[in-house]
This record gives structure tokens, C-alpha cells and sequence, in this order.
């Protein structure tokens, strides 16, 4: 039978080194500060939290892959519908805001590499360039759901279907596409189409808000050296975060900006 | 604790701002492409296209601005485990659907 | 001191034996150090209290449900209160009870002492799992409190969405944080399998409860999102008419119906797997055998969590999805029946030839086989779209669920519980009593649930306050065994918290089980070993235990 009292012995011995953790204790190894004490290495610690971040992102994958799917389906019931929709979002601002979020992933991937080279002034700017191409992002959606509300396309109480039966109402959407007016019940379900781009294009904003607001705390780390000094994986796994977020809009623009534009 | 130290791989290859940039250009000619192909009337061929071209982009910022190309074995598998419950959950779902309508046998 | 033949229990000289010191739960004091823990044993054991907590009021709800329907007529409640009180039955058991269960408790507490590290990968993530599963219960309970919801635990559309006065948001809500809790946990346990594993751990020497969470945490990770989502649209859509599951819109009510099976299909597994997971340790240590076929139960593992993604319309078969969607999901069930029947014949070997004994955690186990295997075959019935006809929204599914969850998932947590306790508190549980509360359950078990296949085969359906009064005598006898069923689960609470003072000193390793975790003393370090162990044998090695044995190896871990 093992003697109980060598336990003890050996526990207090350990958990009196571990105490000392971050003190003079020669039995102590060297290590970073930044490395937490379950993990044996900081590759370890890096390899771990980023295999977490990507766990993660598959979460998002399955979040934003339930939208999807309704929207698959209704676009293949209500084409016409889903077509006269998306005649009503403006494909200029899309594509300026497409082209303003591959920006933003391409300064985010510079930031990493700045963070992996120790380029403390250039992480800085990279992260700085990413926050204003993201609140970029942001002003445009504002705009275009502004608009979206004065035209009275919100989903819900106040969901106007003039536009829709009557196309010439809306004389600068119809100088553009000419579009048939729907007959009434098809027409309804343009408020299906809108419900799912709010949803969709509403959750990929919320976000956007939130990555900004992470890049507003990493910017002010950032400064005082907290990533270029051999820790980058702060960095690296909201990098990942990021280019998420422009994957599903790259795949949002094409799906509800590009239905059918031809005349 | 060697286990790990070997799969650090993703950490020492550092991937510089040549491929982003002309993973930047790729990425803006595919957007420029998409939203010309919109305006081509192409039938049916014209979501087709589109989801191409989007596929593409995603392809790139994920194996270029992720990384993945250069991660490990487990970082490209759990990758695909994704896409691959996605498109279970897309596809049987829209079977159902598509196939309410060729009625009951 | 093995004093018989009939038990393998191995208890230190009660004498001089002392609970060691210090240990993770005495190694700090106070209140916050417990509200502000990294450490995944008391993270598990601020669990283990809070899942208790609303299993019984849960188990009151059900107490409600059997006390109405001792009668034909919907005289105890108004039968708009019996649908809250069977919805919230439903809510709580199944999100903040079996879900959490088995994982949470014993998987947050076990895995890294199996695979030999010193905690979960991620503790902070760990800890938020546990205040957002808090946020979601006591939110849900608020819900309850003031007004409940009466849509059944399906939330089903257009009902929830257009029909119903009562507090579906914020239930909806409440499952929505209480779902990113298992989100976090599943997460944590699948980082922390790959990347901590200790040295010589392989994966095929990782204890089968390792394999049974790896698999549960894929589904955890790659599904219950997909709620997440189907519980929003459902918000939005009572909230401001979005139209997509309002028919007058447009919509189609059917496709909340898929998002949500999406989940809750593989969460039936979810639920189920890490059960599993404890009977494979519990069948082996008490036949002194290594498990039958290790790789095929690691694989069947897998292989549930796999194809458990492509059978969710099972439960849409007469709701109006195409007949070829019926088909194809239907064959689907089928094969996902096997990888299950694969780990039953396995533990059946297992003890074939075994050296068995019945302590409290076997009984459990042996409750598990047969009452997970009739639940199972009855699965096979609701899966055959034809019969599922018939059977469906009757109780015959009530049935059904009820033996695969309870006589099946609740059996294998409480073997689990009775198994791990020594280790996690450091005192054994008092044998005879626990062997009582173990039959009187199993007998409380049966009599509840099995009348309720033949009410459910004689057309009596499910989720109603009155039946024809033909029903009568089958009901009466599933109450008489829900208030004996009631009675075995009061039982270990209070044994339990009574070992905690007065219970025999278990020592490291009162079963003579292999497994990292029972190398250390009990209750173990904070940081579990001393030295990081390295795994030179294989898993349910008992001739490497026996080795340890003679070689008189004096320090933990």
C-alpha cells in the first residue's frame, strides 16, 4: 500500500514550487511571461489557441450556414421576388464595400506579418488602416439601410409593397432595370428577401462591430509593444477572425447584391 | 511535450507581402469579374457563376491571408470538417425541398 | 485490505488514513476563489451542484406531469398550464440537465488526469462555459416564473412564432446562451485532446471516456450553432414578422423544422455519447478486463457523431417534407443504429469471461445495457418510416426518449458519478445503500416508462392533459413508478453529501482501476501531477497495474 505521508510530502514540495512560480526559485525554468502554466512550451500554447480560434470559426461557419440555407431555399422558390429585392440594394455601394473589406483582410495580413517581424510602427498602421477601412464598411451599410428604411423595406409593421406591384413608383430603380410589377403574392415575399438580408447582412455587421471593437484594444497594445516582441498570436487568431468575417461578405455581395442585374 | 514542437511549422514559415499583395490583386479582379458577369444575361449559368468566383475568393484569402496552405494537417482537416457539415446541412435541406415537388412517387 | 471475493474495492487502513493535503479543494479558500476558478476540477464541481439544482426542478415538473395524468380528465391544472409544465420539463432535463451532464461534470473533471495534463486547454473558456450555462438557467427559470412557454420543448413554428401568448423569447434566449456554454465546453475538450495530450499518450491509448467526448465535442461544436441560429429567426419572427416561417409571407414553418432537428438530432448523441463513455470504464474495471475491441468502440464513437448528422428528418417524417426525404432519412437511421449496437456487443464481450462484481457503479451499468438496448430497438421502430406513422407524437416516443435518456444516459451518469466519487472528494459513498438506491431506480424506471410503449401503441398520444379513460390503468401504474423512481434519485443526494463528512477514506485508487487519473491521491493537486506522466502501456492494461503494484511506488503521479 503506498505510504500516504510520501504523498503529502511530494505534494507540498510541488505545490511549494509552484508558489514561486514567478519568483526566484532556481528549480524554476525560464519561460516567457506570457505562457501559461498548463501548457509545456509556448508553441504549445501557440499551436493550442490556434486550433481553438479555428474550432471557433467552424461554429460561425454552422451560424452563418442556417442563414444560408433559408436563403437558398426561398431564393429558389420567390426568384422573382429575390430579383426585384435586390434590384433595390445600390451595387455601387456593394462593391465599394466589397472592395473596402478585401482591403481591410489585405492590411489585416500585412499586420500579422508586421507582428511576426517585429515591425511594431507597422503593426500599428496595419491595424490602424484595418479599424477605418472597418468603420468604412460600416458608414456604407448605415447609409444603405437608411435608405432602406425611408423606401419602407424593413421588414415588419411599416413593410411597404408599392415598389414592388407598382415598379414605376421607384423611378430610380425602374430607369435602371425596368421591371415588371409582380403580382401581389409574389410581391410579398420581397419581405422574405429583406427579412434574410437584414438577418444576414445585420449579423455579419454585428460582427464587424465586434472585431472593431477588439481592433481598438489590440491598436492601443499594439503601441506599447505587446505583439511584436515574439508573442503575435493575439494577432494571428484575430487575423483569422477577420478574414471569416470577409469570407461570408464575399459570399453575401454575390449572393444578395448579384442576383440578376442584366436588363 | 516533442509531439508539439513539431507541428510549430505554421509559425516559422512567415508568409510576406508579395503573396498578399498579389493575393489582393486576385482578389479585386474576382470582384471586378463577379459584378461584371451580373449584368451578362446567362440564364441559369449566372448564380452558377457567381458562386464560382466567390468560391475562388474564399479559396484564396483562406489558404493565402489564413495560412492555411502553409498550417497543419490539422489546421486543413478541420477546414474542410466545416465545409463539409455546411454543406450537409445546405444540401439535405434543399433536398427536401426540391423534392416536394416531384409529388408522391 | 480485500476483504472478499464479491467487491475489488481496496480501501487504505482506515485507522491512519487521512484525506491528503493539500488537494484542489483545500488548497484555497473562500467564495471567489471558487466564483473565479481556472481549475477544471472545481469548475466541475460548481457544475455538478448547478446541474442537481435544476434536475430537480425538472424532476418536480415531471412529479407535476405524472400527477395530472393519474386521471382521464385535465383536472390537477388547466391544460394550458400542463403544456408549460411539460415544456419546461423538457427544457430543463434536456438543456440544462443531460446536455451538461455527463461532460461538463465528469469530462471537465477527468480529461485532462486522463491524458495527463494539468488542465483544459483553454480554463478562462472553461470557466465562461459555466456562467453562460448559470446565465441561461436562471434565465429560463425567470421565464418559467413568469409565465412559462407551452410550446413543447420543440418550440415548434407557426405556433411559437404566431400562436402562443407566452414567454418564447426569452426561453428562446436563454437556450441560445445556455447553447454557447456547450459550444465553449465541446471546444475546450476537442483543443485539449489534440494538443495536451502527455507524452506516449497516443490516441489508441486514450481511456474510451476520452474518445466518447472527443466525438460528443464535434457534435457540440458543429451543431448546436445551428440552433443557435433557428432560435434567433424564431425571435425576429415573433418579434417583427419577418416572414420566413409565416406562411401568409411566404414562409415555410417546416424549415425552422430542419434547423432545428439539425442540432437536436446530433444532441440526442451529444447527450448520450459521454454516457457511453463512463460505461466502457465502469464495464472494464469491475470485469477486471480490458474493453472487447477497443479500436471499434473508439471508431463507433466517431461513427455516431458522424452520422448522427444525417438523420435529423426522422423527426419530420409526417410534417410534410417530400416522401423522398422519408426514404433517404429513414434508410440513413438505419445505419446509425449500428455503430451503437457495435458498443453494446462490445461491452457484452468485455464481460464474457470477466471477473465480475456488482458495486454500485456495475448496477447502474448493467441497468445502462439493457435499458439503452430496448430504448435503442425501439428507436429502429420510429425510424421505419411506415410504423413511425403510427407511432409518432404518441407515447411511444415518450417511451422511447425516456429509456434511452434516462434509463440509458441518467444510469450511465449516476455509474459515473458513484464511479469518480472517491477520486473527486477523496471518501467513498456507503456501498449498501447506493446498491438499494440503484435497484429502486431501475424498478421505479420500468414501471414509469414501460406502460407507456403500450399507451403509446394503443394510440395514446403525447403532450395532452386528458386521455380516453381506457388509458387509465397503464397511467396509474407509470405514476406509482415515477414516485418510486423519485425516491431512488432523492437517495444519492443524500448519501452523497453525507460521505462527505463521514464516508470511508477512498485513497488513490479504491477500485484498482487503470487510468491516469487514479495513479494521483484523492481528491487530487490542483495541478494534478507532480511530474508530467509519461504513457508507457496501453489503455486497460491490468497486468501493467499489477506491476505497479509490487514495485511499491510510493509518489502520486
Amino acid at each position: 500500500m503506498p505510504d500516504n505521508s510520501a504523498i503529502v510530502h511530494d505534494a507540498q514540495e510541488s505545490a511549494s514550487a509552484a508558489n514561486n512560480a514567478n519568483g526566484a526559485n532556481s528549480a524554476h525554468l525560464e519561460h516567457p511571461s506570457y505562457l501559461r502554466h498548463h501548457f509545456n512550451s509556448t508553441e504549445q500554447q501557440a499551436d493550442t489557441s490556434n486550433f481553438a480560434m479555428w474550432l471557433f470559426l467552424l461554429t460561425e461557419v454552422m451560424f452563418f450556414g442556417g442563414l444560408f440555407t433559408a436563403y437558398l431555399i426561398y431564393r429558389n422558390w420567390y426568384y422573382p421576388a429575390f430579383v426585384a429585392g435586390s434590384h433595390q440594394l445600390n451595387v455601387i455601394w456593394g462593391t465599394l464595400n466589397t472592395v473596402v473589406l478585401i482591403a481591410s483582410s489585405f492590411t489585416m495580413a500585412m499586420g500579422v506579418w508586421c507582428a511576426e517581424t517585429r515591425r511594431r510602427k507597422g503593426l500599428v498602421l496595419s491595424l490602424t488602416l484595418t479599424f477605418i477601412l472597418g468603420l468604412c464598411f460600416l458608414g456604407i451599410k448605415t447609409i444603405e439601410y437608411r435608405e432602406k428604411f425611408e423606401k419602407h423595406h424593413v421588414p415588419g409593421a411599416h413593410y411597404s409593397l408599392q415598389s414592388f406591384v407598382d415598379p414605376t413608383s421607384d423611378p430610380d430603380i425602374f430607369k435602371e432595370y425596368h421591371d415588371k410589377p409582380l403580382p401581389l403574392d409574389m410581391a410579398r415575399h420581397t419581405e422574405i428577401y429583406f427579412s434574410l438580408y437584414f438577418a444576414m447582412t445585420g449579423m455579419h455587421a454585428l460582427h464587424m462591430i465586434i472585431g472593431i471593437g477588439i481592433l481598438g484594444f489590440m491598436i492601443y497594445r499594439a503601441r506599447a509593444g505587446a505583439y511584436t516582441s515574439g508573442h503575435v498570436t493575439f494577432v494571428e487568431n484575430f487575423g483569422l477572425y477577420w478574414h471569416f468575417v470577409d469570407i461570408v461578405w464575399i459570399y453575401l455581395f454575390a449572393l444578395l447584391y448579384l442576383i440578376s442585374r442584366h436588363q | 511535450m516533442s509531439e508539439q514542437t513539431k507541428h510549430a511549422e505554421h509559425e516559422h514559415h512567415i508568409v510576406g507581402p508579395m503573396v498578399y499583395v498579389a493575393i489582393l490583386l486576385a482578389l479585386l479582379v474576382g470582384t471586378a469579374l463577379t459584378v461584371w458577369a451580373s449584368f451578362l444575361e446567362l440564364g441559369p449559368w449566372n448564380p452558377i457563376i457567381a458562386l464560382a468566383i466567390a468560391t475562388a475568393k474564399a479559396t484564396l484569402v483562406v489558404l493565402f491571408f489564413m495560412h492555411v496552405k502553409y498550417s497543419t494537417k490539422l489546421t486543413k482537416l478541420t477546414v474542410v470538417a466545416g465545409i463539409f457539415t455546411f454543406l450537409i446541412l445546405v444540401s439535405m435541406t434543399l433536398a427536401d425541398y426540391i423534392s416536394r415537388a416531384w409529388g408522391s412517387w | 485490505m480485500n476483504n472478499n471475493n464479491n467487491t475489488i474495492v481496496d480501501l487504505p487502513d482506515q485507522a491512519t488514513a487521512r484525506i491528503p493535503q493539500p488537494n484542489f479543494i483545500s488548497k484555497e479558500n473562500g467564495l471567489m476563489s471558487w466564483l473565479l476558478t481556472g481549475d477544471h476540477k472545481r469548475i466541475a464541481i460548481l457544475y455538478l451542484i448547478s446541474i442537481t439544482f435544476f434536475f430537480f426542478i425538472g424532476g418536480a415538473l415531471a412529479g407535476l406531469i405524472r400527477l395530472e395524468l393519474l386521471t382521464p380528465q385535465a383536472d390537477l391544472m388547466a391544460t394550458d398550464t400542463y403544456n408549460k409544465v411539460f415544456t419546461m420539463h423538457g427544457i430543463i432535463m434536456i438543456f440544462l440537465f443531460l446536455v451538461p451532464s455527463v461532460p461538463a461534470t465528469l469530462g471537465n473533471f477527468l480529461i485532462p488526469m486522463m491524458i495527463g495534463a494539468k488542465d483544459l486547454a483553454l480554463p478562462k473558456v472553461n470557466l465562461l462555459s459555466w456562467y453562460l450555462y448559470m446565465a441561461g438557467g436562471i434565465l429560463a427559470l425567470y421565464a418559467m416564473m413568469t409565465g412559462g412557454v407551452d410550446t413543447g420543448w420543440t418550440f415548434t413554428t407557426p405556433l411559437s412564432t404566431h400562436y402562443v401568448n407566452t414567454n418564447v423569447i426569452t426561453t428562446g434566449f436563454a437556450i441560445f446562451v445556455a447553447g454557447f456554454s456547450s459550444i465553449f465546453t465541446g471546444l475546450n475538450f476537442i483543443v485539449t485532446i489534440h494538443k495536451m495530450r502527455a507524452p506516449g499518450m497516443t490516441w489508441f491509448r486514450l481511456p474510451l471516456f476520452v474518445w466518447a467526448h472527443y466525438a460528443a465535442s464535434i457534435l457540440m461544436v458543429l451543431g448546436t450553432p445551428v440552433l443557435a441560429i433557428a432560435i434567433v429567426l424564431v425571435m425576429l419572427e415573433r418579434a417583427f414578422g419577418i416572414g420566413v416561417f409565416d406562411p401568409a409571407k411566404g414562409g415555410d414553418p417546416l424549415l425552422f423544422q430542419h434547423l432545428f432537428w439539425f442540432y437536436s438530432h446530433p444532441a440526442v448523441y451529444i447527450m448520450i455519447l459521454p454516457g457511453m463513455g463512463v460505461i466502457s470504464e465502469v464495464i472494464s474495471t469491475f470485469s477486471r478486463k480490458r474493453v472487447f475491441g477497443y479500436t471499434a468502440v473508439a471508431f463507433s464513437s466517431v461513427a455516431i457523431a458522424v452520422f448522427g448528422f444525417f438523420v435529423w428528418a426522422h423527426h419530420m417524417f409526417i410534417m410534410g417534407i417530400s416522401n423522398y426525404a422519408v426514404l433517404v432519412f429513414s434508410l440513413l437511421t438505419m445505419l446509425v443504429a449500428v455503430p451503437s449496437a457495435i458498443k453494446i456487443f462490445n461491452w457484452a464481450f468485455t464481460l464474457y469471461k470477466g471477473s465480475i462484481t456488482f458495486e454500485t457503479p456495475m448496477l447502474y451499468a448493467f441497468g445502462f445495457m439493457g435499458l439503452f438496448t430496448i430504448g435503442g430497438m425501439t428507436g429502429v421502430f420510429l425510424g421505419a418510416s411506415g410504423t413511425d406513422i403510427h407511432l409518432t407524437e404518441t407515447y411511444f416516443i415518450v417511451a422511447h426518449f425516456h429509456f434511452v435518456m434516462v434509463g440509458g444516459m441518467l444510469m450511465a451518469f449516476l455509474a459515473g458519478i458513484h464511479f469518480w466519487w472517491p477520486k473527486i472528494t477523496g471518501r467513498m459513498y456507503p456501498e449498501k445503500i447506493s446498491q438499494l438506491a440503484a435497484v429502486v431506480t431501475f424498478i421505479g424506471f420500468n414501471l414509469t416508462f414501460f406502460p407507456q410503449f403500450i399507451l403509446g401503441v394503443l394510440g395514446m398520444p403525447r403532450r395532452y392533459a386528458s386521455y380516453p379513460p381506457e388509458f387509465q390503468v397503464l397511467n396509474v401504474f407509470s405514476t406509482a413508478g415515477a414516485t418510486i423512481l423519485g425516491v431512488g434519485y432523492l437517495l444519492p443526494v443524500l448519501y452523497l453529501i453525507w460521505s462527505l463528512k463521514y464516508g470511508a477514506i477512498a485513497g488513490n485508487n479504491p477500485w484498482q482501476a487503470t487510468g491516469l487519473e487514479w495513479q494521483t491521491q484523492s481528491p487530487p493537486l490542483t495541478e494534478n501531477f507532480t511530474v508530467m506522466p509519461v504513457m508507457d502501456h496501453e489503455a486497460y492494461d491490468y497486468e501493467w497495474l499489477e506491476s505497479q503494484k509490487t514495485k511499491e511506488v510510493a509518489s502520486a503521479g
